[in-house]
């Protein structure tokens, strides 16, 4: 733009405080009369959707377009390699529901949903402790996190280790005087504690930090407040941390019941399976690789996930998400 | 100048995709194609021994192969998971010229796969193995090398324990599992519970026991194979009976292969259940470990049939299939029969050979002289080729697996509810609903 140009619109402006301003309001509409139906302004109106479409595609292709293909083969006898699928209607669904084998497993779920709540009751008293300025706060708060990030393969190999007979957890407890330590794994009384032992030790970082950041968003001045009207410690975390951080429990509670449900990696590395610590997602695997029945197994992973929608629906209704209100 | 380097680039890329294209020669359905056709081209060998892809045993094959036949080479991939990965790469066309079929590929779904080589009947006189990957009397595979079937123990904890004859019968054996619970420190029996596929090695005694060829095939005709007499019934009350007697590890969730070769070299473990290919890798490990190789002995399992003659039962490894999509094929089966017949594979790895005119490897040698006569399961009567497999997928018992056999240990060590009589009858309920419906 030349100043040439620009000329005819600047007499309006008397001062050269209102220069800035005066050309501003015509903008809008000159702009909305220049665009033209060419294929640039098609182009600029479809940017958005292409940012988009990327994203779609890939979540399309590789998560609804299987799932698609997963709930086809639920109603088919495939074995996995064959070239034909026959079509067999609702016999797997049948199978699943009156073959006892498949939901016996779901007993092994309650181990890890009793440890899902240890979980979050650890991660709680923590994160309320290291919420306030407590010394070291930042160390500490790397060494609850870090078992997260290990992966989860390594965590099984580690733990295998832990609890062999005569191993690190039996040693250290034999510092402390405790002899007759049993078989961690080996006794079937006490392997899914273990089990989910381990996956508590894994997990309580994650719900660690949820409920840390949660916390840390309820604004200082009314924990000041609460201290001049004379509130100790236990009616501060009573009448504001917890109100405060109530749908990060929620949604804590929601992952934990999804997660306990399909606990897969940890008793696979370290039993797989055997000992009475078979769950439901090792049964499917089982089904599916080892017995040749993909198609029973797809049937079993589409209950597993009408399961989890369901609890986490009625969890939704019963515990409904109260708008958080500190005022 | 941006511009221009990206239209260099792609012309670069779409010339050397047609150059590709080109270098691949004669397509898959090319009519001169055939495993008879001239030999040349690039053999991708997808295996499961990674141990000789790493330590170039492969590859100074390849370098002998490729002296032979000037026009062609060989290259490799070993695959750590072998059935698992497999099992989802033959649902694309590319899974290598030559594989180890694998064992979920059922006998009718053969030739989607595999190219044949040949009539069964025309290769009979050649090659040892062949029931297995046959059907419809054409061949799909060619074992790569067999095994015998039995037990691994050491010599010397045997000897310390005073147990000087090999165990004939079942309670030979748990006497002398007893003897070297009382007189040694060693673990009598090793079960590798917790790598689970050491236990499925015992399946394939069946045969054994009985000296009945045709042992496995009547599994398909009986409603209750787990019956006293049978040879799956003996095989598994012989693993009840020694879980059950405390001759085994105290606990077996926490057992581990690799360190299992050490601790049975060093006279820490009696008895093994484990194919004679393991052979080698304890003699291997009794060496790096400061013992000598005499220390691994091999007997057949412990059981004498009714014509008082003991028998061990021989079978294939992985057998070796060509794609029925490779543009290769001629140098894929020319690659085969080098493998079988002039690397010397089978030998340098103490494998029976897939040759009937080969001899038996040397360390079979204990089995000949204690009198032990080798025997081939017969192949399934046509059309029931997949029966065994289908029956037992149906009832969700992995007859060559580890799952029901981990169930059977814990029994037997009152880890899980039940005895061995309750819980053959459960094996027994499925095994008969599963027959009615597959059958």
């Amino acid at each position: 733009m030349s100043f040439t140009a620009a000329a005819p619109d600047a007499p309006a402006a008397p001062g050269p405080a209102i220069v800035p301003i005066s050309p501003r309001p015509p903008r809008p509409s000159r702009r909305r009369d220049r665009r033209p139906a060419g294929p640039r302004s098609i182009l600029n109106r479809l940017t958005p959707y292409l940012f988009i479409a990327a994203a779609v595609g890939l979540l399309l292709l590789l998560t609804y377009l299987p799932a698609a293909n997963m709930l086809w083969y639920s109603l088919t006898d495939w074995d996995g390699i064959d070239k034909e699928q026959n079509f067999i209607g609702l016999q797997n669904y049948l199978e699943v529901f009156t073959n006892p084998r498949v939901f016996g497993v779901f007993f092994v779920s309650i181990y890890y949903f009793i440890g899902a709540f240890v979980q979050m009751a650890i991660a709680l008293y923590f994160a309320a402790l290291l919420s306030t300025r407590t010394r070291f706060s930042n160390f500490f708060r790397g060494v609850l996190f870090f078992p997260y990030l290990i992966n989860g393969v390594a965590i099984g190999f580690v733990f295998l280790y832990l609890f062999q007979p005569g191993g690190t957890l039996d040693t250290v407890l034999g510092w402390f005087g405790v002899a007759d330590t049993p078989q961690w794994l080996g006794d079937p009384d006490v392997a899914n504690f273990s089990l989910a032992g381990t996956s508590v030790w894994r997990y309580t970082g994650m719900n660690f930090v949820l409920f840390l950041g949660a916390m840390q968003s309820i604004p200082r001045e009314l924990y000041e407040a609460a201290e001049i009207d004379g509130a100790n410690d236990w009616q501060q975390f009573w009448a504001l941390t917890f109100p405060g951080i109530r749908r990060i429990i929620g949604l804590s509670f929601i992952l934990a019941v999804a997660g306990s449900l399909s606990v897969f990696e940890i008793p696979f590395i370290m039993t797989g399976g055997a000992n009475g610590t078979s769950t439901f997602v090792i049964q499917t695997l089982q089904t599916a690789f080892t017995f040749r029945q993909v198609g029973l197994a797809s049937a079993m992973a589409i209950v597993l996930l009408a399961i989890v929608l369901i609890v986490t629906w009625v969890q939704r209704r019963v515990f409904p998400d109260e708008k958080v209100d500190l005022t | 100048m941006r511009r221009k380097t990206i239209a260099i680039a792609s012309l670069g890329v779409v010339s050397a995709l047609a150059l590709a294209g080109c270098a691949g020669g004669a397509g898959a359905d090319d009519p001169d194609n055939t495993i008879d056709g001239e030999v040349q081209g690039e053999v991708t060998f997808v295996t499961w021994r990674t141990d000789l892809v790493q330590d170039g045993t492969f590859e100074a094959y390849a370098e002998q192969f490729t002296e032979m036949y000037p026009d062609a080479s060989v290259t490799f991939e070993g695959i750590t998971d072998y059935e698992g990965e497999m099992r989802t790469r033959l649902s694309t066309e590319s899974y290598g010229d030559v594989l180890g079929i694998p064992n979920s590929v059922q006998p009718d779904q053969f030739a989607d796969y595999f190219e044949p080589l040949g009539q069964t009947d025309d290769l009979e006189g050649t090659y040892r193995f062949l029931a297995p990957k046959s059907f419809d009397g054409v061949q799909y595979g060619l074992a790569l090398g067999g095994n015998a079937n039995g037990l691994v123990y050491n010599t010397a904890v045997f000897e310390e324990a005073g147990v000087t004859e090999v165990p004939k019968t079942e309670e030979e054996f748990l006497a002398a599992l007893q003897a070297i619970e009382e007189n040694t420190d060693a673990i009598p029996m090793y079960t590798n519970y917790k790598d689970g596929w050491p236990l499925s090695q015992w399946t394939s005694n069946i045969g054994a026991p009985s000296g009945d060829a045709d042992a496995m095939n009547a599994m398909t005709t009986e409603d209750a194979p787990w019956t006293e007499g049978t040879d799956i019934y003996a095989i598994d009350s012989l693993i009840f009976d020694a879980v059950a007697g405390g001759y085994t590890e105290d606990d077996p969730l926490t057992t581990n292969w690799e360190q299992s070769k050490v601790d049975f070299a060093t006279g820490k473990i009696g008895v093994m259940g484990l194919g004679s290919w393991a052979i080698s890798q304890l003699q291997a490990a009794a060496e790096d470990n400061g013992e000598s190789a005499d220390v691994v002995g091999y007997m057949t399992f412990p059981a004498t049939a009714s014509d008082g003659t003991q028998y061990a039962m021989v079978g294939g490894d992985y057998n070796l299939g060509i794609n029925v999509n490779s543009d290769v094929k001629a140098a894929a089966k020319a690659w085969i029969d080098f493998l079988l017949e002039e690397s010397g594979f089978t030998e340098t790895q103490g494998m029976v050979s897939a040759l009937t005119t080969d001899p038996l490897p040397s360390n079979l040698g204990g089995l000949e002289e204690e009198g032990v006569e080798l025997l081939e399961l017969s192949p399934a009567p046509a059309g029931e080729e997949s029966l065994v497999n289908d029956i037992a997928d149906g009832a969700q018992i992995d007859l060559y697996g580890n799952i029901y056999r981990q169930k059977l240990v814990d029994i037997a060590r009152g880890a899980a509810d039940g005895d061995k009589e309750s819980y053959f009858e459960e094996l027994n309920t499925a095994w008969a609903d599963s027959r009615a419906q597959v059958g």
